[in-house]
């Protein structure tokens, strides 16, 4: 039509896939989900901070006398308490980001068509997996700041390197959230949610979390040592019980190629379901 | 005169095997209201889902606000207010937080979103309804909800998605007055639509779509004007006896159209033509002379009915 | 003709029904009913086992293996959990998500005979649940009793005792403000866990024994040691826990019968 808006359209384009993914703004979708939580169900948002306690209190008094003491990585024995309390502030991350990563994502996306709604705006899908993933760690924080003041109180944290935990705590929840948000993008049934479940509970309860890997022969104790809840465990135990070594940092490095993978994942699919 | 908002040229949109657009050519101007016509799954839906920047075009060429986009979809989105076809409003928040978290989507200032929360949440009719929950809304309302979300980044064009199907009529002729208004003050609108009433009230002008392709063009008069005639006559002689009166009502008005429940007598003047048919000695059960409409110029292009 | 039909065997159309339903998650039945049982024994009796005798020697807790005693607990803490979806979320469903039983109520089905559907439906389940965990509880070598098949009998029971109680409060739900997931936190889970299923209650302070005392697990649980392994306790205390677990069931199915018949006859 006018000559006026002819422009150099492919050097413009050509920086611009992630500009076209990310708008900048995932703190607004934040928002969204604080205010939502806010008016619909603090109530349970709050109750989740007990689960984790309740499990603490029944196996590390309980089961504890069962058991006496473990011997930790370096050697020294130390009471059961103390070796499954990091276990269950991992297995609390994890649950944390997997709940809201999966079940919540998945009502937002096949019901409630939140996310149709956001990308037809300027946000981009990495907005939304950011902010989503933001808020579901901001929640996990909470948590893990609750039963760690629990664990303090209770003796359990046996070094200060144990304040470390706490960001280690938000990137084992990071690594399971920006998976849980990508594989719940395949999800199109509850039945199929389901699965996530089915997942989860062998993770749980064979990962180290209430008893040394050395129980297992030796091929299955290589498999567990590849599930990611395993690594969790492992980096946060190494750190509440003060067994702090140049090794802890694999399993860091294991779980920040976890976030950019699931990241990467979650965008695609993000992109693929909402601006194909 | 100013240059196109929206230039759609040969456009494409295939998923596997199957073109849902197939090579759609149009232009929007700004301030006009344009509509997309055809029955559902005639690629309207996917048309706007392009021109919404939400959907990638297989091929052909298209324009939003003079760019591309494939390359600029939030810019492109952020001068959009988008009506889908069901609404997407967000249960989880009361009605006015719906409108204040979609302006914050836009990275816009939390003030100037409330002050533009308040005067929408008017326009809409809702102002009343600011602290109620989103279930707790008539399909009117919500509709008009979200339509007042679509408007809260002072879009330079509306897409609208079959805006009113699902209404009852009282809620049709609010939601249109409101359209209505939003035209006035110069907001260029899209929308698509099967109600062929819908698309008269609100269209200046608007282009027949069928299986992916555009069947005709213009305003709706001019489609009438060309495609059908002044008048339409209708006469039903009941589903039994409708096709042998048929045969015998050959050479009546300009041209005939059967469908299973009733016969179309295209003329300039529907009385002179039923005068004619009863001379025949017919007696159809009923008849009706109406106005040619956009549904006759639809069944000439197509041989279908728009709402099937 | 018809209606007397219906009147009749109302309760096991209904049964019907809900069957056909757990047939669209059947996958999710199959697995976990055969993954759930292979996992706790494998991860807490078989693992957990290792540490306890390690600690403690063998036979220590209660006389056996750690896995002897943990299993008749794992097994009915399985039915428990069982029950306690069967009777939560498909009830919430009934009568106010996607309220058919407002439509059966207006077929000539009773009430009441909706509640007993829903328990003869789920007692199949559970039941079919417990004797393939107790399969496994034999292919563990966990249970040395002759008796010990009588743990399934005894787990149904259990799994009966705390779920047509959940049913109750859940029928009388009006507004959705997530009870359900407060009940699965602040009841289900404290119970499992505070009820003697993975330690002796003794193990625990007095001031805690008390969850177990009320709890419908710690007394089912209890007497499935007594069929698993002859656990020993004063024959009273065997008496109470059946007549405790009997209480609950009779006097909660009724109530439920109640609250439905007042709730769809509205």
């Amino acid at each position: 039509m006018t000559g006026i808006r002819e422009q150099p359209r492919a050097s413009v384009s050509a920086g611009r896939p992630f500009k076209a993914l990310y708008a900048g703004n995932a703190s607004s979708v934040m928002q969204r989900g604080w205010l939502a939580t806010r008016s619909t169900n603090w109530l349970v948002v709050v109750s989740g901070f007990f689960e984790p306690i309740f499990y603490l209190l029944s196996l590390g008094i309980g089961l504890g006398s069962l058991v006496g003491n473990v011997t930790a990585a370096d050697g020294h024995d130390i009471p059961y308490a103390a070796f499954i309390a990091p276990g269950l502030l991992a297995t609390a991350a994890m649950n944390g980001a997997i709940y809201d990563s999966t079940w919540n994502v998945f009502f937002k996306m096949r019901f409630a068509k939140l996310y149709e709604g956001m990308l037809s705006t300027s946000l981009g899908p990495l907005d939304v997996a950011l902010g989503e993933i933001g808020l579901a760690l901001a929640r996990g924080a909470l948590y893990a700041l609750g039963f760690m003041v629990v664990m303090q109180v209770l003796g359990l944290n046996l070094s200060w390197w144990a304040i470390a935990a706490l960001p280690a705590v938000l990137l084992v929840a990071f690594g399971f959230a920006s998976f849980g948000m990508g594989i719940t993008s395949y999800m199109t049934s509850f039945q199929q949610m389901d699965l996530i479940n089915i997942v989860m509970l062998p993770m749980f309860l064979l990962s180290a979390t209430f008893y040394p890997l050395s129980v297992y022969p030796e091929p299955v104790q290589w498999v567990i040592q590849a599930l990611p809840l395993w690594q969790g465990v492992e980096l946060i135990r190494g750190l509440t019980t003060g067994v702090v070594g140049v090794g802890l940092l694999w399993h860091v490095l294991y779980y920040l190629v976890m976030i950019l993978l699931g990241l990467i994942l979650t965008t695609r699919r993000l992109r693929a379901l909402f601006l194909d | 005169m100013p240059g196109p908002v929206i230039t759609a040229t040969k456009l494409v949109k295939k998923y596997k095997d199957f073109a849902a657009v197939d090579g759609i050519s149009f232009q929007v101007a700004p301030g006009e209201s344009f509509g997309l016509l055809g029955p559902n799954g005639a690629g309207k839906s996917t048309t706007m889902r392009m021109v919404g920047a939400v959907s990638t075009r297989t091929s052909g060429d298209l324009e939003i606000l003079g760019l591309d986009p494939n390359a600029f979809g939030p810019e492109i989105r952020s001068q959009l207010g988008v009506v889908p076809q069901t609404d997407n409003l967000d249960t989880e928040l009361r009605v006015r937080e719906n409108l204040m978290v979609y302006g914050r989507y836009f990275g816009l200032p939390r003030a100037a979103v409330a002050a533009r929360a308040s005067e929408l949440l008017e326009f809409a009719q809702l102002a009343d309804k600011a602290k109620a929950k989103v279930d707790d809304l008539s399909g009117g309302m919500k509709r008009r909800l979200t339509i007042a979300r679509a408007l809260i980044n002072e879009p330079r064009i509306l897409l609208l998605d079959e805006p009113t199907t699902g209404l009852d009529p009282q809620a049709r002729h609010i939601l249109w007055d409101r359209l209505f208004r939003l035209k006035e003050q110069g907001t260029t609108l899209v929308l698509t639509t099967h109600y062929m009433d819908e698309a008269e009230q609100l269209c200046d002008r608007l282009v027949v779509v069928d299986k992916g392709r555009i069947m005709a063009e213009g305003s709706p008069a001019a489609l009438i004007r060309e495609y059908s005639s002044r008048e339409v006559l209708e006469v039903r002689f009941g589903s039994e006896r409708n096709a042998d009166a048929a045969t015998r009502l050959a050479g009546i008005g300009d041209r005939i159209e059967v469908l299973p429940d009733r016969i179309l007598v295209y003329s300039s003047d529907g009385e002179a033509e039923l005068a004619r048919i009863t001379e025949l000695g017919l007696h159809p059960i009923t008849s009706l002379v109406r106005r040619s409409s956009l549904e006759d110029v639809f069944l000439r292009l197509t041989g279908r009915s728009l709402i099937e | 003709m018809t209606t007397v039909r219906a009147r009749r065997f109302g309760a096991w159309y209904v049964a019907e029904h809900r069957l056909l339903v757990m047939r669209s998650y059947l996958q999710t039945i199959v697995i976990s009913g055969l993954g759930n049982p292979l996992l706790y024994l494998y991860a807490m009796g078989v693992g957990l086992g290792s540490l306890v005798s390690s600690n403690m020697g063998a036979g220590a807790v209660d006389g056996v293996s750690y896995l002897t005693f943990v299993a008749p607990a794992l097994l009915c803490s399985a039915a428990l959990t069982t029950a306690s979806e069967e009777f939560t979320y498909p009830v919430m469903l009934g009568f106010k998500w996607n309220p058919t039983f407002f439509g059966m109520n207006a077929a000539p089905i009773s009430p009441g005979q909706i509640i007993d559907g829903l328990i003869i439906a789920t007692t199949a389940r559970v039941v079919v649940t417990s004797a393939v965990y107790y399969g496994f509880m034999q292919l563990f070598g966990a249970v040395p009793s002759a008796w010990g098949f009588a743990t399934i009998v005894v787990a149904t029971l259990t799994a009966l005792a705390f779920g047509i109680p959940v049913m109750t409060y859940v029928a009388t739900i009006e507004q959705d403000t997530g009870q359900i997931a407060m009940l699965m936190r602040f009841v289900l889970l404290p119970m499992t866990l505070f009820s003697g299923t993975f330690f002796p209650l003794t193990a625990m302070p007095v001031f805690l024994q008390w969850i177990g005392w009320i709890s419908p697990l710690w007394h089912g649980v209890q007497l499935a040691r007594v069929f698993a392994y002859g656990a020993s306790e004063p024959a009273w205390l065997t008496v109470v826990h059946v007549v405790y677990m009997l209480a609950l069931v009779t006097v909660c199915w009724a109530w439920s019968r109640r609250i439905a018949a007042r709730r769809l006859n509205k």
